[in-house]
C-alpha cells in the first residue's frame, strides 16, 4: 500500500469538513491514517483544534483502537489470524513459522510488520493470513516465504 | 456465454480472482462476479450458464481451467470437478434460504438483478402499511436479534417507535467481531441491497430518517460493496428524501470500525459512532429509549435487518411457521474451523449441532475424530463430542450451558489442547476489555496467570479454586457480556480437558 508523506498543510486542509464536530474525532483520525499510513503525534493538536475537543480526548481515542497507529507502516504489513477457527487448523504453527523466520507476531521493522488479528471472517478456509490487505486462506507455513518475498 | 465466479473474500482467499481472469480471457465468455453460494470448501466455484441451468465446477484452480475447457465445461461437460446444479446439491437443497436467498445468485453490484430476483418486494409492501402495522408484522414473525442476545426485534422497534423524540435512528451492527462468524460479511458482499431494504423498512416502522451501518475495518470488500450499493440506491430513489415516490425519507451512512471487539457491544458502538473511545455504557437507559446522540435508536445486527424484507413480503406468520419453541424462523449458521465442508447455511431453528457438524459439515477436515465444538463465538461454550445432540434453539442451548450467539460453529479435532483454548478465551478478554469494570479488566489478566499456573501444574487445586472464584466474580460483576460470558468458554474447556472428553 502506498501513502503520502506526512504534510501538515495537506492534513489541515483535509480536516476542514470536520470543523467543530466532536463526533468526528475517530473519523478524522481514520482519514489521516488512510492518507498518510499513520497518525503522527503532530496530528493530535490538529484534530483537537479542528474538532474542538481536548488533546487528551484525541489521545484517548487514538490509544483505544487497535488499528490506529502512531508509527509509519512497514513496507509490508502482515496479519496472522489468531482466533479459534484458525487455531483449529494450525494457526499456531503459522505463528511459530513466522517466529522461526525472525518475525514473531508483534515484531516490526521498516520492511515488515507482523501483527495478530482476531478473525478476518474467513473461518471456513483457515488458517488465514492477510498480506498487505489481501486475505489468504488455507495457508500452510509456506505463507511465510510469500510474506517475506 | 455467462460464467459466474464468486468474488466473496473467502473465495478470493483461495484464488478465485486468478480463475476469473483465466475465464475472462476467453472469447465469447462473460464473467459475472457474484457472492458465494456458501459451499466454501468448493471455492473457487465456477458456474456455467447452460440451457439446462447453471452447472458448477469446483474447487477450480487456475491450472484446471484448460483441462475444464477441453472437457467442454462451457457446455456443462463431464469432469472430475463437475458438481452439477448447486440448487440440487444435497447441502444446498436441504436449506431454507430466506435471508440468503439471493446471495451467490445475483450480481451484488446490480440493482436491476436485485429487483429481478424479488428485491424491494418487502419494502413495497411496507410502504402500503401504517408504521405500527410494520412493527406488528415483525413482532408476529418472532424474529429475534441475530447479533447474540436474541432479543425480540419487533418489541425493540415498538419501544423506539413509542419513545417521544425529535428524531430517531436505525443503527446496523456490522461489527461481526465473533471469531467463527462471517455471515454478515457474506451478505453484505453478496447482496448488499437486502440490508439497505431492511434498514429502510426499519426506518419506516419506527419513524427514523437516518441510518448508520457500523462495519468493521477488517472487511474492506464489504465496505466498498455497501458504499457502492448505497450510492446506487440513492441514484434510483430507494434512499433519500422521497423513497420510491412515497414522500418518506431515509438516508444511510457507513461508519468503519477500528479493530476493537468490544465495539460490537451496542452501547460501545454508539460511543464509537459519536467519535469516542468504545467504552460500554451502563444500562438503563437502553438504546431503544436513549441511544445515538441520546435519541431512541434501533440497534440490530445485519442478519436481523436483512431478515425483515422477507418477513414483510410473506407476512410475519409465514416466517414464524418455521423453527421451534421460541426460536422462530431461520438461522444462518456458519461452519468453520477444522471441518470438511465449511460454509454458510440457512436452516429453520432446531437442527442439532451434531447434524450441522456431521451431516452438513462432514466431520473434521483432518479426518480425525471431533475433539470439541465451540458454538457462538469467543464467548460461547465448548461442547464435547458426546454433547452435540443439543438443538440450535436459544433456550435449549442456554439450558445446555451454551449460547447460540451469532450462529458460528467452530470444530476442533481430537488433537485440540483444551487448556490452551481456556487460556486463549481469557487472554482474548484481557486484550479486548474496554476497561470499565475491574472484574473484566483485572480479572482476565489474573485469570490468564492462574490458568498458566494450572497448566504448569503449580498448586493445582488451590489455583483451580482461585480461578473458580474469579469466574464467579467476572460473571456477576461485569457490565457487559465480554467479561460476563468469558467464563463460559473457560469453564467448559477446563471441564472437557479434565474429563479427558
Ligand atoms: C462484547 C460484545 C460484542 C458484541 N459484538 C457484536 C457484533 O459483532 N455484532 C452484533 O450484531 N452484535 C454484537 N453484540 C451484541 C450487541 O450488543 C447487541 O445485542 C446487538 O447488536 C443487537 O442487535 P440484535 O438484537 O439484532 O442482535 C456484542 C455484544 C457484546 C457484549
Ligand atoms: S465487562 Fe469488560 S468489556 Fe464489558 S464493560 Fe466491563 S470492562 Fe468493559
Ligand atoms: S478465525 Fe481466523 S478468519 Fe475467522
Amino acid at each position: 500500500m502506498t501513502y503520502e508523506p506526512w504534510d501538515e498543510g495537506v492534513a489541515t486542509a483535509m480536516l476542514e469538513p470536520f470543523t467543530s464536530d466532536a463526533t468526528l474525532v475517530l473519523v478524522a483520525l481514520q482519514a489521516l491514517q488512510a492518507r498518510f499510513g499513520f497518525v503522527p503525534e503532530a496530528a493530535v493538536p490538529l484534530v483537537a483544534h479542528t474538532c474542538n475537543v481536548s488533546r487528551a480526548d484525541v489521545h484517548g481515542v487514538l490509544s483505544f483502537y487497535h488499528e490506529l497507529r502512531t508509527q509509519p507502516p512497514a513496507t509490508r504489513e502482515v496479519r496472522v489470524c489468531r482466533a479459534e477457527a484458525c487455531q483449529a487448523v494450525g494457526a499456531r504453527d503459522i505463528e511459530r513459522a513466522f517466529a522461526d523466520a525472525g518475525h514473531p507476531v508483534g515484531s516490526r521493522t521498516s520492511a515488515l510488520a507482523v501483527d495478530a488479528v482476531y478473525c478476518l471472517g474467513n473461518c471456513a478456509l483457515g488458517p488465514t493470513v492477510e498480506i498487505d490487505g489481501a486475505v489468504h486462506g488455507r495457508c500452510d507455513t509456506d505463507i511465510v516465504r510469500e510474506a517475506l518475498r | 456465454m455467462r460464467v459466474c465466479i464468486s468474488d466473496d473474500t473467502a473465495a478470493r482467499s483461495v484464488g478465485a480472482d486468478a480463475v476469473a481472469h483465466a475465464f475472462a480471457d476467453l472469447a465469447d465468455v462473460e464473467v459475472v462476479r457474484t457472492g458465494s453460494r456458501g459451499l466454501l470448501w468448493l471455492e473457487p466455484l465456477v458456474e456455467v450458464e447452460t440451457p439446462e441451468g447453471r452447472i458448477a465446477y469446483g474447487p477450480v484452480r487456475p491450472s484446471d481451467v484448460e483441462d475444464l475447457l477441453r472437457a467442454g465445461a462451457l457446455h456443462g461437460g463431464a469432469h472430475a470437478l463437475r458438481i452439477g446444479d448447486i440448487a440440487a446439491h444435497p447441502w444446498f437443497a436441504a436449506q431454507d434460504r430466506l435471508t440468503f436467498a439471493r446471495v451467490g445468485i445475483v450480481d451484488p453490484r446490480s440493482l436491476d438483478d436485485f429487483v429481478a430476483h424479488g428485491g424491494f418486494d418487502g419494502l413495497r409492501r411496507a410502504l402500503t402499511l401504517a408504521p405500527s402495522a410494520i412493527v406488528e408484522e415483525v413482532v408476529a414473525s418472532g424474529l429475534r436479534g441475530r447479533g447474540g442476545a436474541g432479543f425480540p426485534a419487533g418489541i425493540k422497534w415498538r419501544t423506539v417507535a413509542a419513545t417521544e423524540s425529535d428524531r430517531r435512528y436505525v443503527v446496523c451492527n456490522a461489527d461481526e467481531g465473533d471469531s467463527g462468524t462471517f455471515a454478515d460479511r457474506m451478505l453484505i458482499e453478496g447482496d448488499p441491497f437486502t440490508l439497505i431494504e431492511g434498514m429502510v423498512i426499519a426506518g419506516l416502522a419506527v419513524g427514523a430518517e437516518h441510518g448508520i451501518v457500523y462495519l468493521r475495518s477488517e472487511y474492506p470488500a464489504a465496505i466498498e460493496r455497501l458504499e457502492a450499493a448505497i450510492a446506487t440506491a440513492h441514484l434510483n430513489g430507494w434512499l433519500g428524501d422521497d423513497i420510491a415516490g412515497s414522500g418518506h425519507a431515509f438516508d444511510l451512512e457507513v461508519r468503519v470500525g477500528a479493530g476493537a471487539y468490544v465495539c460490537g457491544e451496542e452501547t460501545a458502538m454508539l460511543e464509537s459512532i459519536e467519535g469516542r473511545r468504545g467504552m460500554v455504557r451502563a444500562k438503563p437507559p437502553i438504546p431503544a429509549m436513549r441511544g445515538l446522540y441520546g435519541r431512541p435508536t434501533v440497534v440490530n445486527n445485519v442478519l436481523t435487518l436483512a431478515s425483515v424484507p422477507a418477513i414483510l413480503r410473506d407476512g410475519g406468520s409465514a416466517y414464524a411457521a418455521r423453527g421451534v419453541e421460541r426460536s422462530r424462523g431461520t438461522q444462518v449458521f456458519q461452519l468453520g474451523g477444522n471441518i470438511a465442508r465449511g460454509g454458510v447455511l440457512e436452516l429453520p431453528f432446531g437442527v442439532t449441532v451434531r447434524q450441522l457438524v456431521e451431516d452438513f459439515g462432514g466431520g473434521t477436515r483432518s479426518g480425525r475424530p471431533i475433539g470439541a465444538v465451540q458454538v457462538g463465538g469467543p464467548l460461547g461454550s465448548y461442547l464435547g463430542p458426546d454433547e452435540l445432540d443439543v438443538a440450535t434453539d436459544y433456550e435449549a442451548l442456554l439450558a445446555a450451558g451454551g449460547m447460540l450467539g451469532h450462529g458460528g460453529i467452530v470444530v476442533f479435532d481430537d488433537t485440540v489442547d483444551l487448556l490452551a483454548q481456556a487460556r486463549f478465551a481469557m487472554e482474548f478478554c484481557a486484550i479486548e476489555s474496554c476497561g470499565k469494570c475491574t472484574p473484566c479488566r483485572i480479572g482476565s489478566t489474573r485469570g490468564v496467570e492462574t490458568i498458566d499456573r494450572i497448566i504448569a501444574g503449580e498448586r493445582e487445586d488451590a489455583n483451580r479454586e482461585l480461578l473458580d472464584d474469579l469466574l464467579v466474580t467476572m460473571t456477576d460483576g461485569s457490565l457487559c457480556a465480554l467479561g460476563g460470558l468469558t467464563p463460559l468458554p473457560v469453564r467448559s474447556a477446563l471441564r472437557l480437558a479434565a474429563t479427558g472428553r
